[in-house]
């Protein structure tokens, strides 16, 4: 438990919140994510809701010619963010599991959020 | 309290704006200071000098100089977020070889490096999105 709880412990928690392709939400906190990095602080990401669908494997750019979100999910090991949560029962009433994803996720039930949430200094709400 | 609002929802068409300027003024009435606002995302259309909403209703970028004219809270735009939906100042739109500018002072534009560096010189920041 205490592994845990350490491992829950960060600067910046950025929450997606939002489905990639059709808005600029996701690629505008992810770039949000990658500066913290960059700046030395530690950033973890928790996808909720239809954020869940921006690990999905398997994507392209998508129709709207935006450049889509999976190469910055590539390049998230290189800036060491790597606690990637997700909202547990997001993904399971999406029909998704942790095998359909881009990477290594740690799923996170409901009993479990509150201890993420206050495991980082600051949220950033997408 | 030394606070930072980040502002994600742009004027009108999401409460994130109004309720973002509620507070402000809430918070100064206790004692409290609003020393930096940041506009992000669809929040930087409340940077527009160029909106002219119906004088029967309130005028959003009006009340944003007015805190920072009255409470000396800066008002800072992301510069890569203001870019792409048409918030350029005087330089930015000549760089770009635009006829117009559509940002001015009190507003900045400055980049998401500055949004960290807010987060971590105020004692809290807190968001307003949709």
């Amino acid at each position: 438990m205490s592994e845990r709880a350490e491992a829950e412990h960060g600067d910046l928690l950025v929450v997606l919140r939002h489905a990639p392709h059709g808005s600029l939400w996701l690629r505008e906190a992810l770039d949000l994510a990658l500066v913290g990095a960059a700046f030395g602080q530690s950033v973890s990401l928790l996808l909720m809701g239809d954020g869940v669908w921006a690990l999905l494997a398997g994507q392209g750019q998508g129709p709207l010619g935006q450049k889509g979100t999976q190469s910055t999910f590539d390049m998230l090991e290189m800036y060491d963010i790597e606690r990637l949560y997700v909202d547990a029962s997001a993904l399971a009433s999406r029909g998704l599991a942790p095998d359909d994803l881009l990477l290594p996720v740690i799923p996170v039930d409901a009993a479990r959020l509150p201890a993420v949430l206050a495991g980082h200094r600051q949220i950033f709400n997408f | 309290m030394r606070y930072a609002l980040l502002v994600l929802g742009g004027p009108y068409t999401h409460q994130a704006a109004h309720s973002a300027l509620r507070f402000a003024h809430a918070a100064i009435a206790r004692g409290h200071r609003v020393d930096t606002v940041f506009f992000y995302h669809d929040g930087v259309y409340n940077a527009s000098h160029l909106a002219a909403p119906p004088q029967d209703e309130p005028h959003l970028v009006d009340a944003w100089r007015a805190l920072h004219r009255e409470h000396g809270t800066a008002l800072q735009v992301c510069v890569a977020a203001a870019l792409r939906r048409g918030v350029l100042d005087a330089s930015e739109a000549e760089r770009h070889g635009k006829t117009g500018a559509s940002l001015e002072s009190p507003f900045e534009l400055t980049g998401l490096g500055q949004l960290l560096d807010v987060e971590r010189t105020h004692e809290r920041l807190l968001t307003f999105a949709p």
